[in-house]
């Protein structure tokens, strides 16, 4: 495959990066709860939610490492990269909060998730459809599991519900950014790489609006959205998340683990 | 052991003459080696031990996750970090089968739970002390793992039906921990200097405390016998301590790494390792919650619990909304 190179990018490289650093951030941030949720079967289950994102984080880095040409593992790039370096969505790195946080976090996300992966099965790419494939079935597990926490917590108890508002006014300014194509998206999707975030975003409502609903919950009416700049630039919270991640990496360079 | 402190009530064995005839009936069972189900009589005395066993052991698994989850986030590699999150999860399906087990003998998860918040509830004294290098894992899995399973593989044969089936599972799965553990630690022992120094100085921190986790010697192992008679327990401490000692020394070796033992000796005659005493007065302090962690171990579990509580009570809440809106339509 040859390659499209847009200012300088590697449009497949950059688009892999994107994909991985999701589930890369996403799956570390659960990984933090490991041990302490409020009750142990949400242990195990946060646990399967989070190894299957470092499962699809090792696929997606893994093509994105062949496609760079310079010879990196998934692990060089998620181990070695500078916060800059990162392809991420704010929303999921921002700290896990309240358990009610979290799984509004994860929902929000999944949401954008699944109907992303149903449309990457049919990437002009066929490496990429593969993955996007094999993550579908994950994430369509995810999204049932938080979609159904979302409405428990939210249409619980009025403390439950206070909770869940309160992460959803928290975190929603974050949700812009999923639909908000930069040139090399709008690239990608003229390429036949990835789908038309502009088509995502009528499922994405739909499913949204459903489940908050459900869960008697208001989404922020004059809702301002973070103005978020090149997918670079990063909230304060990772270079954190980066420092625990690399610790061993950094500190014992060029050791095996 | 996971259930290294277990009382019973007897001072002394009874002999089967002193038994009304529903407990002889009941020991000539056991000593036929059948099993016990929960919905068949049994002396008070047993289900009281084997409560206190199954939910210490359900009470360390569950705290067990925390000095192990302390590295999932500094895992070195996405591998790694995988089967790190994987093994922390079993841990708490461990403790899931064993909670139920429990519950099997008429008390509630959550009564048990309490306890154990409470501070009146023990858990294997190994899980006080603290993961500080990444080498603690491979030291974790490799010790503790390996000393949880030579406990656990003769508890599958316990006289009680639930808790055995309940150790045939777990079993499986403590012996890949095993395995991945010393996995992490044979990677180390054969990597750069400081690599090998972070493996050496795991398995002389690791090393007593997991000798520890076999309990008291059997000569001061006053709950033992009753134990034993009832087959919850099949073998004595210094026993499974023993075997423990004669397979993990080898596997030092193997690696390249030295127990920190001066006494270590193989004995021909006895065929087995001769080892330096344990310093029991450190056990004693750490079962009394003075190790090391004890008190950051609880605190985590207490703030995990207390801030859950809204979390499960909206979903009770919930669920009995549901059920009213069902029986409404
Ligand atoms: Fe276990
Ligand atoms: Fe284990």
């Amino acid at each position: 495959m040859t390659a499209i190179v847009v200012e300088g990018c590697d449009l497949r490289l950059e688009f892999l990066l994107r994909m991985g650093d999701n589930c890369l951030v996403l799956g570390h941030r659960l990984s933090e709860w490991c041990g302490h949720t409020p009750v142990l079967e949400e242990d195990i289950a946060i646990a399967n939610v989070s190894l299957d994102l470092v499962g699809q984080t090792q696929l997606w880095l893994g093509l994105a490492g062949e496609v760079e040409e310079k010879g990196h593992s998934a692990d060089n790039l998620a181990y070695l990269r500078d916060a800059g370096g990162f392809r991420n969505f704010l929303l999921v790195e921002q700290p896990n909060g309240s358990y009610g946080q979290t799984l509004m976090r994860q929902f929000l996300f999944d949401a954008w998730h699944y109907f992303m992966l149903r449309r990457l099965e049919h990437s002009s790419d066929k490496r990429i459809a593969e993955i996007a494939e094999k993550a579908v079935k994950e994430v369509t597990y995810h999204l049932e599991r938080s979609t159904d926490l979302v409405i428990r917590l939210g249409d619980g108890t009025p403390e439950s519900r206070a909770f869940m508002q309160e992460a959803l006014e928290m975190l929603w300014p974050y949700t812009g950014q999923m639909f908000d194509a930069d040139s090399l998206d709008d690239a990608a999707i003229a390429s036949g790489l990835m789908p038309d975030l502009a088509d995502i975003r009528p499922d994405w409502d739909t499913q949204v609006n459903r489940v908050l609903k459900a869960a008697t919950l208001q989404v922020p009416k004059e809702a301002w959205l973070h103005k978020v700049g090149a997918r670079s630039v990063h909230t304060e919270h990772l270079g954190y998340i980066l420092a625990d991640m690399q610790f061993l990496q950094r500190s014992y360079p060029g050791a095996t683990w | 052991m996971y259930a290294q402190m277990v009382k019973t009530d007897a001072d002394r064995v009874k002999s089967l003459d002193e038994m009304e005839p529903v407990e002889r009936a009941f020991q000539q069972r056991i000593d036929a080696g059948e099993k016990i189900e929960p919905k068949e009589w049994m002396p008070e005395g047993y289900r009281k031990t084997l409560v206190r066993q199954i939910s210490q052991h359900a009470h360390s698994e569950v705290v067990g996750q925390l000095p192990e989850g302390n590295w999932i986030t500094r895992a070195p590699t996405l591998e790694r970090k995988a089967i790190l999150l994987a093994k922390v999860q079993d841990e708490a399906g461990h403790g899931l089968y064993l909670y139920c087990a429990a519950e099997t003998l008429g008390v509630s998860r959550d009564d048990l739970y309490e306890q154990l918040l409470a501070g009146r509830a023990k858990y294997s004294s190994i899980f006080n002390y603290p993961t500080l290098t990444w080498a603690d894992i491979g030291a974790i899995g490799w010790l503790v793992d390996g000393a949880a399973i030579m406990n656990q593989v003769q508890l599958q044969k316990t006289s009680y039906g639930p808790y055995s089936r309940a150790m045939i599972r777990i079993c499986k799965e403590e012996s890949f921990h095993q395995r991945q553990g010393y996995e992490i630690m044979s990677v180390l022992a054969s990597g750069t200097e400081e690599q090998k120094a972070m493996a050496q100085d795991a398995l002389d921190r690791w090393w007593w405390p997991s000798l520890m986790m076999f309990g008291p010697n059997d000569a001061d192992s006053a709950h033992s016998a009753e134990s034993m008679k009832w087959k919850i327990k099949r073998e004595s401490n210094d026993e499974l301590r023993q075997r423990f000692v004669d397979r993990t020394v080898q596997q030092a070796e193997t690696i390249g790494l030295t127990v920190p033992d001066p006494d270590l000796k193989w004995n021909e005659e006895r065929g087995h390792y001769d080892f330096g005493p344990i310093d029991w007065d450190e056990f004693w302090n750490v079962v009394k919650g003075n190790g090391p962690c004890n008190r950051d171990r609880m605190k985590a579990r207490r703030e995990a619990h207390e801030n859950g509580r809204w979390v499960r009570e909206a979903a009770a809440a919930h669920a009995a909304k549901k059920a009213a809106r069902k029986t409404a339509a």
